[in-house]
């Protein structure tokens, strides 16, 4: 679909919802439409049942994480309509404590991945009928893709021979965890202390390497 | 009140009910997997049966979950590409190709022609030595051995281009945003096109083999029966949705890479059970054969670079870089700093063998990317499991499972 036939379902959609939108883009080809979230639930019905956007399958969920934000997350859905042949996204935001209305009722397929966000991000979600954890092993804590938990994890897990069965203990790592900011190779290497570096003379005011870690 | 007392094994639920000579038997609950040969890897199948009738049926998936998604986001884009391979591992290539699509997108570059046709050709390729998979060992779930072992030897002549092509028989790590890493080596698209010939004689096998097969067809005709509107409800897609009668394939209605070139059909099942998929999944290893003959004829006609000239995105030559001071720094920065990606976010999605797999990633402008969605395949199929073998008997719950096609590289990322 041409970018203006996606700006005109954008504004079609708008104005059949009104205050529901918060506001529709265009980019890349791909339409985007943000929903309040009390008008969610409300708009993914129409989305599905309206018969210029029909709706028919929910494709994916996806939690996103921008902590420097108020309201942290955001709950993207991939509609797509098998019968116009085109794709909305939708997109709801939340933070920690405020459920986002399930979408089960709607789309039977959005359980599992409402899981998947519940699991993954902590992203409530009000009704869903199971919420579970899904990926993450049995009695995990914590919601690992959030930026604020660490790649390595807290725990990491192995077969204990006396006890006969799997233990956790806390993750211990044999070398550093290495993480390079490559933005620029040279100032990637800011907060590293290299050895034999250590009487070098610190600008006055810069943060010690010690310090920032 | 006489009570009839019946020999029990430990925990399997057996009651005396009121009646005299009546038994009544508590479901049962009983766990299918996760090492179950039939259960495709490392499925868990919690199970409410009714002495052989499943009442319930509650998937415990995330035992192969590696946190592709949070590795990602720590590395660079280049650097991500290998960890597509490893979604679904039966059909490396096209997870490939969601991803190099979506990073395509948010770097506004068009691969040329003969590498966007080397990628076709190779999805179907992958088509093929995904769908030999599945067909074989579902036919090993319900009773037949040989299709699995006809089956390996056949992909494993498949893997072999896959090696020539890009030194892994597996894990290939051959398209690369722009286009694929190097052209294809002198004589390996006559041995494929020589291969195209050869494999209708394979097919032919296969099928008298299994398509009137009595016992083959007992267990799958009118099993796992999906009408269409369920079939939307639940998210299925690929060969599931086709199965149950709807005619849709990104390939045709969403193309990329120029699928909208090559001239193939769309295999609709009418019956939506489990021998429409199976019938599905064979036609369409016969159109991706055919579709690998059109971009073999295509790529004769279409000499010339195989990915972008930016030296920005795409690596320069080794000979290149031998004589270019230049080429030395790209290489130098593509390989440590990688290139920036454009903030913007992107949901791109293409037809796989199992389905629509989607990328939905958010790049926030630097070298990594801010998150990266992977809509896996299975991952909607297998969660119809419930519904799909409800009133089934436990052995169809098999026929079911091996219909799906679920691989749990992609299910559990």
């Amino acid at each position: 679909m041409s970018d203006e036939a996606l700006k005109e379902l954008g504004d079609y959609i708008s104005g059949a919802l009104g205050a529901a939108v918060v506001k529709t883009e265009v980019a890349y080809g791909e339409l985007m439409v943000t929903l309040t979230r009390e008008g969610a639930l409300r708009g993914i019905q129409f989305l599905r049942d309206d018969s210029t956007t029909r709706c028919e399958m929910l494709a994916d969920i996806a939690g996103v994480d921008y902590p420097s934000r108020p309201e942290r997350f955001e709950v993207v859905y991939n509609l797509l309509s098998v019968k116009h042949n085109h794709r909305i996204r939708v997109k709801v935001t939340t933070d920690e404590d405020t459920p986002v209305p399930s979408v089960v009722s709607l789309y039977p397929v959005a359980g599992w991945f409402e899981r998947e966000a519940w699991d993954l991000y902590g992203i409530f979600f009000a009704d869903n009928p199971d919420l579970r954890r899904i990926l993450t092993d049995y009695g995990f804590e914590g919601h690992p893709l959030r930026k604020d938990f660490p790649l390595t994890g807290y725990v990491e897990l192995r077969y204990d021979e006396e006890q006969k069965r799997v233990v956790y203990e806390p993750v211990t790592l044999r070398q550093d965890f290495r993480t390079f900011d490559f933005l620029s190779p040279w100032e990637g290497m800011t907060d590293v202390q290299l050895p034999g570096d250590e009487k070098a003379v610190i600008p006055l005011g810069a943060p010690t390497p010690a310090a920032k870690r | 009140m006489a009570t009839t007392n019946v020999a029990t094994q430990t925990g399997a639920g057996i009651a005396t009910a009121g009646q005299p000579g009546e038994v009544q038997i508590k479901p049962l609950t009983m766990n299918f997997g996760p090492q179950h040969p039939a259960a495709h890897g490392v499925l868990r199948l919690v199970m409410e049966m009714d002495g052989e009738i499943v009442e319930r049926a509650d998937p415990h998936i995330g035992l192969l979950h590696r946190g592709t998604e949070k590795l990602i986001e720590y590395k660079t884009y280049t650097q991500a590409t290998p960890y597509f391979d490893r979604l679904d591992y039966v059909s490396p290539m096209s997870m490939e190709h969601t991803w190099v699509l979506s990073v395509e997108k948010l770097l506004g570059i068009t691969p040329p022609k003969r590498g966007q046709y080397i990628r076709v050709l190779y999805a179907e390729l992958t088509r093929v030595l995904n769908h030999l998979l599945n067909l074989t060992t579902f036919a090993l779930d319900v009773g037949a051995i040989t299709p699995a072992l006809w089956g390996f030897e056949e992909r494993e002549k498949l893997m072999e281009f896959y090696e020539r092509v890009s030194g892994a028989r597996m894990h290939a790590n051959y398209f690369r945003p722009g286009g694929v890493n190097l052209d294809l080596p002198a004589g390996l698209a006559d041995d494929i096109f020589e291969y195209t010939e050869r494999f209708p004689k394979f097919y032919s096998d296969l099928e008298n083999l299994l398509s009137e097969n009595r016992v083959f067809k007992q267990r799958t005709v009118d099993i796992g029966v999906v009408s269409a509107a369920d079939a939307l409800a639940w998210g299925f897609s690929g060969p599931m949705l086709r199965g149950s009668n709807v005619a849709w394939d990104l390939r045709k209605a969403q193309p990329y890479d120029s699928y909208e070139e090559f001239d193939f059909d769309i295999p609709v099942g009418l019956t939506g059970d489990c021998y429409a998929r199976y019938l599905v999944r064979m036609e369409e290893m016969k159109q991706s054969i055919s579709i690998m003959r059109q971009a073999l004829d295509k790529l004769s006609k279409t000499p010339g670079p195989v990915k972008v000239n930016d030296r920005k995105v795409s690596p320069p030559s080794r000979g290149e870089m031998k004589r270019s001071m230049e080429s030395l720094i790209h290489h130098f920065k593509l390989y440590t700093e990688g290139y920036h990606v454009p903030a913007g976010e992107t949901y791109t999605a293409t037809e796989s063998p199992k389905g629509e797999l989607g990328v939905y990633l958010v790049s926030d402008g630097t070298n990594r990317p801010y998150r990266c969605k992977i809509r896996p395949t299975g991952f909607s199929h297998l969660q119809a499991m419930d519904f799909m073998s409800k009133g089934h008997m436990l052995a169809d719950a098999v026929a079911i499972i091996g219909s799906m096609d679920i691989v749990f590289g992609e299910i559990d990322r």
